[in-house]
């Protein structure tokens, strides 16, 4: 176990929100065909109350701090904000789509410590980059910003999430990664709008094609090891928890909307009404969350991936309930293995209305 | 290395992050994302690196006053702790007080210095 692990582990024993992803606006200056939010603004919190929110999260204990949007450059105040962050000695992260980052941006960036910067990129060619973000030029602008930022030698992700547009294209993502020098990561999850609207899921890749990635040795290192089939779960999985969501982790929304993470829209509270150690400690919410281990799984829990699948309880609230499985998960678990999930095999599909986040 | 710090001026580095969990203080270095853990006792000095109180007197008003430990052995561990965190670049060094840095102000009891590293 990694010294980090053993931390978070510890985290997770003492009930300490250890990491807390921040949105601090969801305006953007792209428009991403795939993007779940509402750019329009509805009345974020002021750069005074995110400084009250940063204080009470660094006397929670927080250490992993990342702050995301929208894009984070939206805000006017992001740098006095990012300062502010710092000086409360935060491991900041940043996602940005980094459009709007020159030299002196970066250069900020590193004089603040920041500890690393997730740049979303879509494709290495322009003309499905720039479709996908609807801003002509936008990939250029993000390549050379991530060139400002490892000049500066910044730590920088490209974060590529894979759809129908650009589900052929992670390999010349992943070649652009290695000749700028920075890490690579894939993701295919496209997750319902936050209004409800699903229409947007009609751009997941195909399971064909997700069956393809999970069998690419260039992205998911040992195939043989990574697409084993799953060993049969023992007690410590059906008492562990599904993941840190709630337990360790916390979204906090522009409007000061708490939530167990960015993918679960359970309204926890609100920290423009309570102090966030109040709402991550008493919430009936959050308390839910951390009280559903795998055995407490409708139909997860006599699944055979149950031990290994990364189903997203977020995905499965979406679905209409935290305790449900999350279709999009079965899928990757068959795709990865082979084998049929419990739900699959149930035949059910998903028929329970998406619950919308209450703003 | 004996006695090589005593004299000096020891300050946190603004390059890092560090949060106190369950008593032991985490940190980070921004510089390479190496992490690092403190026990209680090297968490005390940590929290004492000002940048204008010599390690000798964080040892005997913060290490002695709180620890049941002797000076020369506390003086020695201590030492050893500078010497690992100055060449990570995370503890600052100075023969002079250096300019005012935060602290943060918590009290902690337990055993004697001994930091642990990972990277």
């Amino acid at each position: 176990m990694s010294l980090i692990q053993e931390m978070s582990q510890r985290a997770l024993d003492l009930g300490v929100p250890m990491s807390v992803h921040f949105d601090i606006t969801y305006r953007c200056n792209e428009r991403c065909v795939h993007c779940y939010l509402d750019h329009d603004d509805h009345g974020e919190m002021t750069t005074s109350e995110i400084k009250r929110v940063l204080n009470e999260l660094a006397d929670a204990g927080t250490f992993f701090l990342t702050f995301s949007g929208g894009e984070v450059l939206m805000r006017r105040d992001f740098f006095e904000l990012l300062e502010y962050a710092r000086n409360l000695m935060f491991a900041v992260r940043i996602k940005t789509n980094a459009v709007m980052i020159g030299e002196s941006e970066a250069r900020r960036m590193l004089e603040l410590g920041v500890d690393q910067i997730q740049v979303s990129i879509y494709s290495h060619r322009p003309e499905v980059h720039d479709a996908i973000t609807k801003l002509p030029g936008s990939l250029r602008r993000s390549i050379e910003a991530i060139r400002f930022l490892t000049d500066q030698g910044l730590r920088v992700t490209i974060a590529n999430v894979l759809m129908t547009a650009n589900m052929h294209d992670h390999s010349g993502v992943q070649a652009l990664a290695r000749e700028l020098g920075v890490q690579y990561s894939l993701d295919p999850t496209i997750t319902p709008k936050m209004d409800g609207d699903r229409s947007i899921l009609n751009l997941r890749i195909p399971g064909s094609e997700l069956k393809g990635v999970f069998h690419n040795q260039a992205l998911v290192g040992n195939v043989e090891e990574f697409c084993a089939p799953p060993a049969a779960p023992d007690e410590d999985v059906m008492e562990g928890y599904p993941c840190s969501a709630g337990h360790t982790l916390a979204y906090i929304s522009p409007y000061g909307d708490v939530f167990p993470c960015v993918q679960f829209p359970l309204p926890s509270g609100n920290v423009r009404r309570q102090k966030f150690l109040d709402i991550w400690n008493h919430s009936s919410e959050l308390n839910e969350v951390r009280s559903i281990r795998a055995k407490d799984l409708t139909v997860c829990s006599i699944c055979s991936h149950v031990g290994t699948c990364t189903r997203c309880p977020g995905l499965a609230y979406m679905e209409g309930s935290m305790r449900g499985p999350s279709t999009a998960d079965c899928e990757k678990s068959f795709e990865r293995t082979g084998i049929p999930s419990a739900n699959m095999q149930r035949g059910t599909p998903p028929s329970v209305p998406l619950i919308q986040i209450q703003m | 290395m004996t006695e090589k710090y005593s004299a000096k001026y020891i300050a946190k580095s603004s390059a890092i992050a560090s949060r106190l969990l369950g008593g032991e203080m985490m940190i980070m270095s921004a510089i390479d994302s190496t992490f690092f853990t403190l026990n209680t006792a090297a968490t005390v000095i940590w929290q004492a690196a000002d940048g204008h109180t010599s390690l000798s007197d964080i040892v005997t008003h913060h290490i002695c006053a709180e620890f049941e430990v002797d000076f020369e052995t506390a003086l020695r561990d201590a030492e050893h702790f500078v010497e690992e965190f100055s060449r990570h670049g995370i503890l600052l060094v100075s023969d002079q007080p250096v300019a005012d840095r935060p602290v943060e102000d918590q009290s902690i009891e337990g055993p004697a210095v001994s930091p642990t590293e990972a990277a």
